[in-house]
């Protein structure tokens, strides 16, 4: 069932080698280009999402939106992008200038390193390590320390009490979310990315885990929002009570990295939701299929680099349908007061997510045809 | 010296000195919150040791469980409990350093002698790699059942006790003036402020 599909870095590799030079050194040299590939992919992400942001909360409001610059506002964004990047660059006099510098850079590297186990095609992803999601788990558990040292180090009322909020929601969500994964994780027998994708292949959209996990489904959604601190869970930056959180001292590129890692996370969890729940970059109808209806081979080169693409395309689709729905989330819904956020994480999701692990386990117990035995 | 060693080493002698330095860090700088973020920076290093060892489930359990929960825990203590009062200079500050200098050294030494006196047996068992996550599960749930039985129910008592300790109506007296506490304060019931005014 599972096709090989393109190995870009074996291909790579090979004419590397057919050039003279030792696998050593051509894995050295093609190391670099999915990492550099991977940080171009995430930036344009974030421009991309940052003018849908744009555009959608205009549209919600019955606006325009941005216009002059580029098509539609298109080049928005990078204008955005440059202003802060120009912006000077400013540290309080009381601040502890070395956290107050650290905090948004350990607050952005966890995001951007779990770009690591994205896949986009049975080979296309930096690297299939074993521990594949658990790691993203582990990753994003390092942000709350960042978030913690840029409140302290500000030497601001508003920003200790944001960065606070900020680490004691995302505890309280990521223990919901990482039950909800384990839930798939038990279905697939596997952490790896990429296998839990390949479980959900059989049957184009019939087989993909949101028709067998619903519930697991929402948890995972409502804890993703939290984590991003996307409304109606932005408890950290509510501009009525906090002016904004741990981000109030921050100027120029400080500031645009904790915007930057918001952003990233937010297509980050939009494409783990669609790798989980939705199939991954699996076509609702299976390619296997539409290839041997058309009578090609799955293996001519043609077919693979189409599959490919379509992989591609079919990640990226799933995520951003999710980007939207977030989006509109933001625009639509009025923000959670703190001791709401704590209620539905610790007394609803959190017993929710463990009565979907026990139900998760009895039907895979029951139906190992259907639940992955 | 092919490529993958070297790489191997470099990131060797980077982690331990992450490890070190920062371990002195923690336990030699005077300002507790600098000390507790260095403690999370050892934490990763340790965990990225772990990884040189190729068992990347214990490096991203490590990761989770010491930088992601201990460590943040640390942190809330100290910025949760954030009272400024001047500490009382100790008498014989140089004596007390000296002695407890001493006796790490001493401690260090016996470890020293330990490291190179053990035969150790060299090169390991290999590296079970990706594997390692099923072969722990099955240790856990095997023999090691009773240690892993007896942790969760040390847990469970440590969050009965903090639960108990946090709702204080349970306790009908106020622990440290042994009057009789007031109840209506304690448990004050959470109903939004406009709500309250219109019933009024």
């Amino acid at each position: 069932m599972v096709s090989p599909g393109l190995d870009l870095e074996l291909s790579f590799s090979q004419a590397l080698q057919g050039l003279g030079l030792s696998p050593e050194a051509a894995r050295l040299l093609w190391l670099p280009l999915p990492m550099l590939l991977v940080l171009v992919a995430a930036v344009v992400g974030v421009l991309v999402s940052v003018w849908l942001e744009r555009k959608i909360s205009a549209a919600v409001q019955q606006r325009i939106g941005p216009q002059y610059a580029g098509a539609l506002g298109i080049l928005q964004p990078l204008a955005d992008g440059l202003k802060l990047l120009v912006k000077e660059d400013i540290i309080p006099a009381r601040a502890d200038s070395i956290l107050f510098t650290l905090g948004p850079i350990l607050v952005v590297i966890p995001v951007i390193v779990s770009w690591l186990i994205i896949p986009f095609g049975q080979n296309l992803l930096i690297s299939n390590v074993g521990v594949g999601i658990f790691l993203w788990i582990a990753f994003s558990s390092i942000q709350p320390i960042g978030l913690l040292m840029s409140g302290y180090a500000s030497n601001n009322k508003y920003s200790l009490l944001g960065g606070l909020r900020a680490a004691a929601q995302s505890i309280s969500y990521e223990i919901p979310l990482a039950l909800a994964v384990l839930a798939i994780v038990m279905m697939s027998n596997s952490l790896s990315t990429v296998d839990i994708v390949n479980q959900q292949t059989g049957a184009g959209i019939l087989s993909w885990n949101i028709w067998r996990q619903p519930v697991g489904f929402l948890i995972f959604w409502i804890c993703a929002l939290a984590e991003c601190e996307r409304l109606p869970f932005d408890l950290p930056e509510a501009e009525e009570e906090l002016v904004a959180g741990y981000q109030t001292e921050y100027a120029g590129m400080k500031f645009a990295l904790f915007y930057l890692a918001g952003y990233i996370n937010l297509v980050l969890s939009a494409v783990l939701v669609s790798v989980l729940y939705l199939g991954g970059w699996g076509f609702p109808i299976p390619v296997e299929w539409l290839a041997g209806w058309l009578g090609q081979p799955i293996d001519a080169p043609v077919v693979q680099v189409i599959t490919g693409s379509v992989g591609i395309v079919m990640t990226v689709l799933k995520a951003y349908l999710l980007v939207f729905v977030a989006i509109l989330l933001r625009w639509t819904t009025p923000r959670v007061r703190i001791d709401q956020l704590l209620d539905l994480g610790w007394k609803f999701l959190l017993p929710l997510s463990l009565v979907n692990l026990l139900v998760t386990a009895a039907l895979k117990l029951a139906f190992p045809v259907a639940f992955g035995g | 010296m092919t490529i993958a060693t070297t790489t191997e080493l470099i990131c060797f002698l980077v982690l331990s000195a992450v490890v070190v330095f920062g371990a002195l860090g923690v336990v030699l700088l005077s300002n507790i919150v600098y000390s507790a973020f260095l403690l999370g920076g050892v934490f990763t290093a340790v965990a990225g040791l772990y990884l040189l060892l190729n068992a990347s489930f214990v490096a991203a359990a490590q990761i989770l469980v010491y930088v992601g929960a201990i460590n943040v825990l640390i942190l809330f203590a100290i910025m949760l409990v954030n009272k400024r009062e001047d500490l009382k200079a100790i008498a014989n500050l140089g004596v007390r350093r000296a002695v407890s200098g001493g006796v790490c050294l001493g401690l260090f030494a016996l470890l020293v002698r330990v490291v190179v006196t053990t035969p150790w047996n060299l090169p390991g068992p290999p590296a079970v790699g990706e594997e390692a996550t099923a072969r722990i599960g099955e240790h856990l749930f095997t023999d090691y059942l009773l240690p892993f039985e007896l942790a969760s129910v040390l847990l469970l008592m440590a969050m009965i006790g903090a639960i108990v300790l946090a709702r204080r109506d349970v306790l009908a007296k106020d622990v440290v003036t042994g009057e009789t506490a007031d109840q209506a304060l304690i448990e004050k019931a959470r109903t939004p402020l406009l709500l309250e005014r219109r019933s009024s």
